[in-house]
């Protein structure tokens, strides 16, 4: 039904010469790198490193300065494209989840459908009522956003975007706004998700779940991509300085100071550990 | 009360807090009885009734105070709310505009006409435009005069309303409505407008009251026709009654808009 015309044919995402300046600050310095079908890719590296940016130009709500996006083979970057038809192909999930307050967790879900793909009002009910369901939600269908906790308002926003049937979903930091409570929920219904097999490029901090749910991890610092593999590589085994330093901060700060292996470190190894 | 005493802590030359309140509150009650006595014992209350709360003069009113004096109110601001709101839309959108020129005018617009007092624009409208072009006729007769009258003043306060409004929602709501693939104007009436509709009933019970003000206008509305019959009779009740018309239209409207209020605290918690 949503224009076949723009329905994608080659890679899922493909990103070359990709660069973004805000003003003077230049926050993507060239970025080459794609995402095939059914793949997911998580993108890693320290704040202000580019990545939510370089997330942002997949759908455009950031302009790119230079370079392409393809999503599913068409330009997004062109601009006789109709952005809007493509948006409908790609879901996207915020940080801050950005619900409609005045909607109801159905109304949030379904009105996308009604306005955009046009469904007839059961329908986009019983496709809501599904996606719902799937994120474990079926009995809050009826509350408003503001009833609902921090990980409850991001699980409506997944079935949010999924409703409108996306062939590529975003994820920007989706557990860095939430209690650690309830992170894990958000990451379960993620997981779930990828193992139906739906594209996924995801940023992250999560780094277990990195390791565990990707089939690919991207290490971003400085606005250039700095090492992309398996997870077992660039997590586990970093070919890089920079990677290393952040990985190791990341995933056990106290001891990133005792070990001395970050670039920041002023204390040596026998500092505090003697 | 010897228990609560003993329990209370020592405050040497000073009473305890719980005795302070029931002094307060004492004091504040004896206030009052005291001044509804005083004025009970003192009003002339034949002479208030007779001038005030005529029923003679008041039965005389009707039903002409509601045929056409009520009426005419209502009619008037009903046509100045529309006025206001279709052109106080298009004056926030000019100031939201990247048009600078469009920019300029509805900066100079909102000014000038939150700074006019609104007889001046009755003046300017009734009187003014008749005289500058001769032969033209303002369509609607004296409701067309007075809703375009009020609709001008009304459409500066609703337009900042309404721009303040637009700029309160938060970017995220915008993207993640663009992302949906909704287009920018799809967003706006299906996310952005929708919250601002509470909005749009409180600025009605708010701007009703602005529009309430005086009428120098040909057909009578209320004040006038109350001011005229009480100049006739010789009795201040035509004014009062009238006052009573104006509270039936404004506290279902002040109710309406509190339960909203509420209802939009309830959504934004």
């Amino acid at each position: 039904m949503s224009a076949p015309d723009t329905a994608g044919t080659g890679r899922a995402v493909e990103i070359s010469g990709l660069r973004k300046s805000f003003g003077a600050n230049e926050v993507l310095r060239g970025i080459d790198f794609h995402v095939e079908r059914g793949e997911v890719v998580c993108v890693i590296g320290p704040s202000g490193s580019g990545k939510s940016t370089l997330l942002r130009c997949v759908n455009l709500l950031e302009e790119p300065s230079a370079g392409t996006v393809r999503v599913g083979g068409v330009e997004v970057t062109d601009p006789d494209v109709d952005i809007d038809a493509v948006r409908r192909r790609i879901g996207m999930v915020f940080q801050s989840f950005n619900l409609f307050p005045h909607l109801t967790a159905l109304g949030n879900v379904t009105i996308a459908q009604r306005k955009v793909l046009k469904r007839d009002r059961a329908e986009a009910e019983r496709i809501a009522r599904e996606n719902l369901e799937r994120v474990g939600l079926a009995d809050k269908v009826g509350s408003y956003p503001a009833q609902l906790s921090g990980g409850q308002q991001q699980r409506v926003a997944i079935a949010r975007a999924l409703a409108m049937g996306p062939e590529v979903m975003l994820f920007d930091e989706p557990t860095s706004a939430l209690d650690p409570e309830l992170v894990g929920d958000v990451l379960g219904v993620m997981r779930g998700l990828a193992e139906t097999g739906m594209t996924m490029l995801v940023v992250t901090h999560e780094m277990s779940f990195a390791r565990e749910v990707a089939d690919r991890v991207v290490f971003m610092d400085g606005g250039v991509v700095v090492e992309e593999g398996p997870p077992s590589r660039v997590i586990a085994d970093p070919e890089h300085e920079r990677t290393r330093g952040f990985l190791s901060r990341v995933l056990d700060p106290a001891a990133a100071r005792v070990e001395g292996s970050g670039p920041s470190d002023k204390f040596g190894s026998d500092g505090a550990n003697a | 009360m010897t228990a609560e005493q003993a329990a209370a802590p020592a405050r040497p030359g000073g009473l305890s807090r719980r005795s302070r309140r029931r002094l307060s509150l004492g004091g504040q009650y004896g206030l009052f009885i005291v001044v509804v006595v005083l004025i009970a014992a003192l009003a002339n209350w034949p002479q208030l009734h007779t001038n005030f709360a005529n029923w003679q003069v008041a039965k005389g009113l009707f039903p002409d105070i509601i045929t056409v004096g009520l009426r005419n109110t209502a009619l008037y601001t009903a046509v100045g709310f529309g006025i206001g709101l279709v052109l106080g839309l298009v004056i926030a959108l000019m100031r939201l505009s990247p048009v600078l020129p469009y920019r300029w005018f509805a900066t100079a617009y909102i000014e000038m006409f939150r700074g006019l007092p609104l007889l001046l624009i009755f003046i300017f409208v009734g009187v003014g435009v008749p005289l500058a072009f001769p032969g033209t006729t303002i369509p609607g007769g004296a409701v067309g005069q007075a809703g375009l009258a009020l609709g001008l003043a009304a459409a500066a306060y609703m337009a900042e309303t309404i721009r303040a409004g637009i700029e309160a929602v938060p970017r995220g709501q915008l993207e993640a409505a663009r992302s949906l693939g909704m287009s920018q104007g799809r967003a706006m009436r299906s996310i952005i407008i929708p919250p601002l509709t509470n909005e749009l009933v409180l600025l009605c019970k708010d701007s009703s009251l602005v529009l309430f003000l005086g009428i120098t206008l040909e057909q009578r509305e209320l004040t006038k026709f109350g001011r005229d019959l009480a100049g006739q009779q010789g009795n201040t009740t035509p004014i009062i009654v009238a006052g009573i018309c104006y509270l039936i239209i404004t506290i279902p409207l002040s109710l309406l808009a509190r339960r909203l209020e509420a209802r939009q605290r309830r959504e934004r918690r």
